[in-house]
């Protein structure tokens, strides 16, 4: 039977020299492993670039939406109005799609591929981190559409270059730690369908409930109370003052506080959660 | 070949794992030397996936103990771990990616450097004739296509012990034996291979020692020879179904021959 076998079978033949012993083993140090794992995240988006649907077009349609039929209305012209806008819809693009990280990972946690990450000598939390990696690609490609497209329809941030990298950054930060939150939730469903659907009924009414469209002052008292301690309000106005170039550090300050209490009751939850299943 | 001399590359003892009302495992016995293509036989269910999860550190025994090239499944799982690869039903390949960025990941992840991952990656598809396959995303893979890369990966780094579940299930003949040949020149090269399988006649050609698992237990091992003298039974077929009462096993091991 040898004989039918080899003859079927020229891979056999190549594979004599790729069997050397390997040596001592290596293993990849956590800093590695986890950015391996961003890159595999990154890889995921470029072969699936409809997952970035989402991404582009929340922030285009409420942006273009907003400016022109509201604009004039609520800001005066529509140029006045996209200084107040233009971060607003930032925010509301990058925090729209903090979920899909959460997503992937219930995917990645259900299927045959996390055992064979379970199975390979590296640290356990770096399929998780990596996968933050991956959502801070996906948050600057979502700021970096809603900057360009502002700038496109004549928006102008008094902030320059230093001014809307650093409201870039923050609203990047507060998306990481919703991504925390929702690694926490994905390890919890460990399905990516319900994810989605729990990202959406979740996020939506806190973004509408902000100031990022209009300023509270017409809302109902109940709700101006609600938008006033909106974390999203707060990174809203954050960003525009660094990108207006008109801030106070209130708002950023407020941001980061708000950034860092997310990730610091959510990251240990996934983190603890994770641990359970590698 | 190392610290433990000729020794076991797998010792396992009284193995048990429940799962709510079910003994998957109940109680199992293995000793599988160095160097050795041991073949890991029984019917869908009778616990030969949830022993290889144990024997590569996945899933925890609920009792007896286990060791593997040495090292305990429980205090020894990052040892054990850089020695041992898996590949088969349950760890399986990223279907988004291609199968060259999966070997690049799969490569850094073993401790390769970029480099060396990508060149590990091209000689691997190379030698499995997957490069003209390399740039397309898994999904898209045939089962046979499939499997090589799988085996491929698991090859990244030579490892002392390649776990294989099930290897040929689904297989269409001419990619069964492309297995077949693969897993023998594995071994060949010093790789200790421990397969599960529910075809006698994969078994009966791989292995060099088999049990034959039923119900969470060992019913029988030895050599294929012994194990035919045991049962005074002319072919694996009657010696499968003497000790498994399983016709459907026997069935299946039909339609694979």
């Amino acid at each position: 039977m040898s004989v039918t076998d080899s003859r079927d079978v020229p891979e056999a033949d190549r594979l004599g020299g790729l069997l050397a012993p390997a040596g001592p083993p290596r293993r990849a140090g956590a800093l590695a492993a986890t950015a391996t794992f961003g890159w595999r995240a990154m890889l995921k988006i470029k072969h699936e670039p409809k997952q970035l649907v989402d991404v582009v077009a929340i922030p285009v349609v409420f942006t273009v939406l907003f400016t022109y039929v509201f604009g004039g209305a609520l800001g005066g012209t529509p140029g006045e109005y996209l200084r107040t806008l233009l971060p607003g819809t930032l925010v509301m693009g990058v925090v729209s799609c903090t979920m899909y990280g959460g997503a992937r990972l219930a995917q990645d946690v259900t299927t045959g591929v996390f055992d064979r990450f379970r199975a390979l000598p590296v640290w356990r939390g770096a399929l998780v981190l990596g996968g933050l990696l991956g959502d801070a690609g996906r948050y600057l490609i979502a700021a970096s559409i809603s900057v360009a497209l502002g700038v496109a329809i004549g928006y102008r941030p008094d902030g320059g270059v230093p001014g809307v990298v650093a409201g870039v950054a923050l609203v990047i930060a507060f998306g990481l730690a919703l991504s925390w939150l929702w690694a926490a939730v994905a390890l919890l469903v460990r399905d990516p369908a319900t994810v989605m659907s729990l990202g959406l009924a979740v996020l939506m009414p806190p973004t509408f409930a902000s100031n990022i469209f209009v300023q509270p002052r017409t809302m109902p008292g109940w709700l101006r109370a609600f938008v006033e301690v909106n974390p999203i309000s707060h990174v809203a106005d954050a960003a525009r003052g660094l990108m207006n170039g008109t801030g106070g550090a209130a708002p950023v300050a407020w941001s980061l506080a708000a950034t860092a209490a997310i990730t610091l009751v959510f990251a240990p939850v996934a983190l603890h959660l994770y641990a359970r299943r590698a | 070949m190392s610290k433990n001399g000729d020794g076991l590359a797998v010792e396992a003892h009284g193995l048990v794992k429940v799962y709510g009302d079910t003994r998957a495992l109940d109680g199992i016995d293995l000793a599988v030397r160095r160097g050795q293509v041991f073949g890991f036989l029984g019917p869908n269910g009778a616990g030969k996936t949830t022993t290889i999860q144990i024997l590569a550190t996945l899933v925890r025994p609920d009792g007896g103990t286990a060791r593997v090239l040495g090292f305990d499944v429980l205090h020894g799982r990052r040892e054990i771990r850089s020695r041992v690869a898996v590949t088969g039903q349950f760890a399986s390949l990223d279907d988004d990616l291609t199968g060259y960025e999966n070997l690049v990941v799969f490569g850094r992840l073993r401790g390769l450097s970029r480099a060396a991952s990508r060149r590990r990656a091209d000689e691997l598809l190379t030698a499995f004739d997957l490069t003209g396959s390399a740039g397309r995303p898994v999904r898209g893979y045939s089962g046979g296509m499939r499997r090589r890369l799988d085996i491929g990966a698991s090859l990244i780094v030579t490892p002392d012990l390649l776990f294989l579940d099930e290897p040929t299930t689904g297989m269409d003949p001419r990619s069964q034996i492309q297995v077949w040949e693969l897993v023998r020149r594995i071994a060949a090269a010093g790789t200790t291979v421990l397969l599960t399988t529910q075809y006698l006649e994969e078994a009966d050609r791989l292995a060099d020692r088999i049990a034959v698992v039923d119900h969470g237990r060992i019913a029988a091992e030895g050599t294929s020879a012994q194990l035919k003298a045991q049962v005074g039974a002319g072919t694996l077929h009657e010696v499968f179904f003497a000790l498994t009462g399983d016709p459907a096993g026997a069935d299946r091991a039909e339609a694979a021959s």
